[in-house]
């Protein structure tokens, strides 16, 4: 018994650390935004910002690609399958809408199918992808 | 969660992203990428739940059977398809991306609190020109891929169906979406986000059937290329940095690999998109043939190969149809064991996507550092004694490059008649895709092994191992 009182005493602060931890981790972040904002002087616009990033991810996207060796091009096309199905994030808010919320039965019922979709994607994705690459090997 | 920490963690999985696809860049690394993907996505998906808990025990109910039903499925296809069907499957995920998008668009217009998104009474008014986008870009990427993997998997013609009037239509649709979309962005209403619904998945549909199944590896690196940039359109939407660089990537990548898929069949894109080349010739290709051509057997080309010390395997998609791979590499390997050395040589638009035939040949324990791409393979066909070319035909066609006539000038070809002698197995004398006569069958140091592949390489093997 003493035993187990130790372990869930040990669990506790465990936790309480992690917790403290996450408390740390948003308040720079915090302090990461305030920063940036005050470099920016607060006035950009949040989608200028976004636009930003899809330009860069673009160019990266652009010489990451031509890297890949055309030997995993098929590999690649059902990675990316995978990654864009990241789009399930929208179908989680979707499904977790509050019920006050208006049209929240709609929302709700079109998020589960998009859930459901993203999923197969997910891990269809990414399984190929993985029986694929095992298959490439190289001997003698 | 707070929502800086959050941005910070869709960035990360963003980052991870962009490693999975770096990865890809050899072999040996590709595994871990594809961990990092995983990783990426896992953190994603908590950030999200962390953020905005959902609402109520039933929201969380819908989550873990979604999750459930989704990844079964998914698992159960991952693990159960056949290699030569890969290009299906990849067309039939890209559709899921398309219809995902359209349905979470609908859930943004529909529950913009959810989303974040609403300013007073209405969306912020950015937020509808993106959503839009989404819900366009992903809705003809639903039904184009959908009509794709029917042409894929044979159970739509592979042959163009071309309306009359066709570029019209798409015009006039591609117009009316764009007004629709402005309609939508003044007036928010419903009937305008379902009417653009409507257009868009129309248009998927009439893009796509008059293309050719010849030019499939083109489309469904397109419609990857699509599913990009809806994702992207819908990360813009929800201010999701995650979304906004997978799209960006996955974009670029389908962006490229169309753009690798037209050169190597030397074909511009818009005249691919546009469709209607397959139609032509495939009437041209009655001019029936009557010159006489050397047939040999498998004891013959057994006795060949044997005596050979260079041999270039050219594997084409008939190879894959008749599932011949794994004969192939049966007899590569008794060849091998007689001293002989093997290569084999693929050609970009082997098979039926980008890369097909590599992940076919690797399915069949062919290691990878045996397979050449075309520019080091044609540097190396003029040493070589025996190329042994089997269920391709138009890649190797040296009207390609002589024939200026040729419905295939200019595409880029395995300059197979350089080796000693040529081995055709072909099931007969019917042309290529393209449906264009190959010179190369006639020529004296060329020999035709008629037969099914797989037949044919086993009557090899066996005659081999005498």
């Amino acid at each position: 018994m003493d035993n187990l009182d130790t372990a869930i005493e040990k669990l506790r602060a465990a936790a309480a650390a992690a917790r403290e931890a996450a408390e740390a981790a948003q308040a720079y972040s915090d302090q990461l935004a305030t920063a940036g904002a005050a470099a920016s002087g607060g006035a950009i616009d949040p989608f200028v910002f976004r636009l930003a990033i899809f330009a860069l991810a673009v160019f990266v996207g652009y010489y990451v690609v031509w890297s890949v060796t055309p030997a995993l091009h098929t590999p690649l096309m059902s990675e990316t399958n995978a990654i864009s199905s990241v789009i399930v994030v929208g179908a989680l808010l979707s499904v977790g809408v509050a019920a006050t919320d208006s049209g929240s039965i709609f929302a709700r019922f079109v998020g589960f199918i998009a859930l459901i979709l993203a999923s197969v994607n997910i891990f269809g994705g990414f399984l190929v992808t993985e029986r694929m690459l095992a298959m490439y090997k190289k001997k003698g | 969660m707070n929502a800086n920490l959050a941005a910070l963690l869709y960035l990360v999985s963003g980052i991870l992203f962009i490693l999975a696809l770096r990865g890809l860049s050899s072999p040996a690394t590709s595994r871990q990428g594809n961990r990092f993907g995983m990783i990426g996505m896992a953190i994603a998906v908590v950030t999200t739940l962390a953020l905005r808990p959902p609402s109520s025990g039933l929201s969380w109910l819908l989550i873990i059977l979604g999750f459930a039903i989704g990844g079964g499925i998914g698992a159960w296809r991952a693990r159960t398809i056949q290699m030569t069907a890969m290009p299906q499957l990849v067309a039939m995920f890209h559709s899921l991306v398309g219809l995902a998008a359209v349905l979470v668009a609908a859930g943004a217009f529909y529950a913009p609190e959810a989303f974040g998104i609403e300013e007073g009474d209405i969306i912020h008014p950015a937020s509808t020109i993106e959503m839009s986008l989404g819900l366009a870009i992903g809705a003809i990427t639903f039904t184009g891929s959908i009509i794709a993997f029917l042409k894929l998997d044979g159970r739509m013609s592979g042959t163009p169906i071309l309306l009359p009037q066709r570029h019209v239509v798409n015009g006039g649709l591609g117009v009316a979406l764009v007004l629709l979309i402005a309609l939508f962005y003044a007036t928010q209403s419903p009937l305008c986000f379902w009417l653009i619904a409507l257009d868009s998945l129309a248009l998927g549909v009439l893009l796509i059937i008059p293309i050719g199944g010849a030019d499939m590896p083109v489309v469904i690196s397109m419609l990857n290329s699509y599913s990009g940039w809806a994702a992207a359109g819908i990360g813009f939407t929800l201010g999701n940095l995650a979304l906004i660089i997978t799209g960006a990537l996955v974009g670029s990548s389908g962006a490229i690999l169309s753009y690798i898929m037209c050169k190597g069949m030397n074909r511009s894109f818009i005249s691919v998109i546009l469709g209607g080349w397959g139609g032509e010739v495939a009437a041209s290709a009655h001019a029936a043939e009557t010159r006489p051509v050397k047939q040999g057997s498998a004891e013959d080309a057994a006795f060949m190969m044997k005596n050979a010390s260079k041999v270039i395997i050219v594997p084409g998609y008939g190879m894959a149809v008749a599932q011949a791979q794994h004969s192939l590499r049966e007899m590569a390997d008794l060849l091998k064991k007689d001293g002989v050395e093997v290569k084999y040589a693929i050609h970009p638009v082997a098979g039926r996507m980008p890369g097909h035939m590599n992940v076919l040949l690797a399915e069949a324990d062919v290691p990878y550092d045996q397979l050449e791409e075309m520019d080091e393979a044609n540097q190396e066909f003029g040493r070589t004694d025996v190329s042994l070319v089997i269920g391709a035909n138009d890649v190797t066609n040296p009207a390609a490059k002589t024939d200026p006539k040729s419905p295939i000038y200019g595409m880029p070809v395995l300059d197979v008649d350089k080796a000693k002698t040529v081995l055709f197995v072909k099931r007969g004398m019917g042309s290529g895709y393209a449906g264009v006569e190959n010179e190369l069958f006639f020529r004296d140091n060329t020999l035709m092994l008629f037969g099914d592949a797989k037949k044919m390489t086993d009557a090899i093997v066996k005659a081999l191992q005498h």
